[in-house]
């Protein structure tokens, strides 16, 4: 076979790969437009942001699709453990590389990454009966908003570690050597130079961690309490978006069904919202 | 294998649902239909699995959509059999009904909590939320989390249609999905009380889970009540069809009631036919 053909077959095997990951993408949007369509037509978009309550097993007319408490469980559990996660793992990510003597470094990596691999349905077992019990004594009924932010931090907290670690790793030595002749002490040298950088790659840590936080079912489901309301308190009961498609999937039928896809369709926008800011926001920085 | 994790069972489930809705019924061949109460059908899919198995070259097609279109595809003849979780009613005894198994729920409390014993209407008062307090009821002064099953459920309908609420006048502390996470969750919290099915609660019970099954009007909460009949909130699984079966309906309807189904009704935490 000459080079050519070879190269030939190469770049169209390539090609078709390209394409089958782009289908299944746009194969499964149009498969949740499609599936949600009889919803939104009988139901009405309107209706699942302003009816009173979520009790969608009667028919379109009878029942109540009222998704905002679900939309706001998702956004709280998910900007809460955000909120948590991003310091503790660019913290960890600061420490490994410019404090840790190198074997703890090399332990301590090793640690978040297990803790990277561990399935979410163990962190959720280990939230149903060791984290909800404790809260519960703290203010009952224990499944929570604050289990369940508690349970999303554990869990994203390696992403950004990790993506935060590799990104400080790729920083120039140049830069760091220039740093050290112009006399900055550490810090300065982390936090005027190091991190200008590396912010790029922490950015991005930040934002794939925002898309498990949203997407993650299995955990939150356990730990949750799963109540469809708008929570008050942090020790209030919440349902996310994800929870509910995976606890009525099984049994739903007709309209029911159908707006299930609607929450997967809301779940499917929120990720398009948060990867359009992250190409606006790599667009607009200066440090490659 | 007793207990199938929760994801698998709803995947497998998501799946069948999606086939089913993409399949059309047709009656030609060796082919039998089975459609309606989405509680049976699982239970039937796993029963169908067997049957076709034992009898190469037959496929048994189960679809799903509530016992009332198990009972109109029945009579209507757009299947060979139709599922209902329910005894028929009056005017439906033009159809044939064959009982696969029972399906029973008990209430559920924490083993620690001193309370051994509820009326109907206690625990309607605690569901809607105008008992609070395990002291009103006998219990200890502690605020009661009441554990309630996810809208959809068979369980949920069941216990709805016992004691006469409607789930709108429920107000939860937890909403849960399958009766394993109710377990867990009522064996983590000693004030909780919730609902799942008998199969699943006696089995835990009896295996060092700290829960406790309650006694429905006075008839304890076991798998040989619900089995003979006496246990109240209980109701059969009913294959139906049009005419008195013959045929392969009728060698299907013979083989789920025989013997050689019980370990599937059991893993679906149904009870067994008694004899």
């Amino acid at each position: 076979m000459s080079r050519s053909r070879s190269d030939a077959m190469l770049i169209w095997t390539l090609r078709c790969c390209a394409g089958i990951a782009g289908a299944i993408v746009l194969l499964i949007g149009g498969f949740l437009v499609i599936e949600s369509l009889p919803a939104l037509q009988h139901i009405g978009i309107k209706r699942f942001f302003t009816d009173a309550s979520w009790h969608p097993s009667a028919n379109a007319s009878q029942g109540t699709f009222n998704l905002a408490p679900m939309l706001w469980g998702t956004l709280l559990a998910m900007s809460g453990s955000v909120l948590l996660a991003t310091p503790l793992g660019i913290g960890s990510a600061v420490f490994c590389h410019y404090y840790a003597p190198p074997m703890v470094a090399k332990f301590y990596r090793k640690l978040i990454e297990l803790l990277a691999g561990i399935p979410s349905v163990v962190y959720g077992f280990w939230g149903l009966v060791v984290l909800v019990p404790l809260i519960r004594q703290l203010e009952p009924p224990g499944p929570s908003l604050l289990a369940g932010i508690i349970i999303l931090t554990i869990m994203v907290l390696p992403t950004v570690a990790l993506m935060a670690d590799a990104a400080l790793a790729n920083v120039p030595s140049h830069y760091l050597q220039g740093a050290a002749a112009l006399g900055l002490s550490r810090w300065g040298t982390i936090s005027g130079v190091a991190f200008p950088a590396a912010k790029s790659g922490i950015v991005t840590g930040v934002i794939l961690q925002t898309g498990r936080a949203i997407g993650e079912t299995m955990a939150i489901l356990m730990v949750c309490g799963n109540v469809v309301q708008t929570p008050s308190r942090i020790f209030d009961p919440i349902r996310t978006l994800t929870a509910n498609i995976a606890l009525e999937m099984a049994y739903a039928v007709g309209d029911h069904r159908s707006a299930l896809f609607v929450s997967g369709l809301i779940l499917l926008a929120l990720i398009v919202i948060l990867v359009s800011a992250a190409e606006i926001h790599s667009k607009g920085h200066v440090y490659g | 294998m007793k207990k199938t994790p929760a994801f698998i069972t709803c995947s497998s489930l998501l799946i069948m649902a999606v086939l089913g809705a993409c399949s059309k019924s047709d009656n030609s061949g060796n082919k039998l239909v089975i459609t309606g109460s989405s509680t049976v059908a699982p239970l039937a899919v796993e029963i169908g699995k067997r049957f076709e198995s034992l009898h190469p070259g037959i496929r048994v097609n189960v679809q799903t959509g509530g016992s009332s279109r198990g009972i109109a595809d029945a009579r209507s003849g757009l299947a060979d059999i139709g599922m209902a979780s329910r005894s028929l009613k009056d005017s439906e005894n033009d159809l044939h009904a064959f009982t696969i198994a029972h399906d029973g729920i008990c209430i559920i409390l924490h083993q620690a909590n001193i309370v051994n014993a509820l009326s109907d209407e206690q625990v309607v008062a605690i569901y809607k939320g105008t008992i609070k307090n395990w002291k009103e009821v006998g219990g200890p002064d502690a605020p009661i989390t009441v554990v309630n099953k996810s809208e959809g459920r068979a369980t949920l309908d069941l216990f709805l249609h016992y004691f006469k609420i409607k789930n709108t006048d429920i107000h939860p502390d937890v909403v849960i999905g399958d009766n394993e996470q109710g377990i867990k969750t009522v064996a983590g919290n000693p004030d909780a009380i919730g609902y799942v099915s008998i199969g699943t609660a006696e089995y835990d019970a009896t295996h060092d889970i700290p829960i406790k099954l309650l006694p429905v009007n006075a008839v304890p909460a076991t798998l040989e009540n619900v089995g003979n009949g006496s246990f109240p909130l209980s109701r059969p699984l009913n294959l139906v069809t049009k005419a008195v079966p013959t045929g392969l309906a009728k060698e299907f309807i013979d083989f789920a009631r025989s013997k050689q189904v019980h370990d599937l009704v059991k893993e679906q935490y149904f009870v067994p036919l008694s004899k």
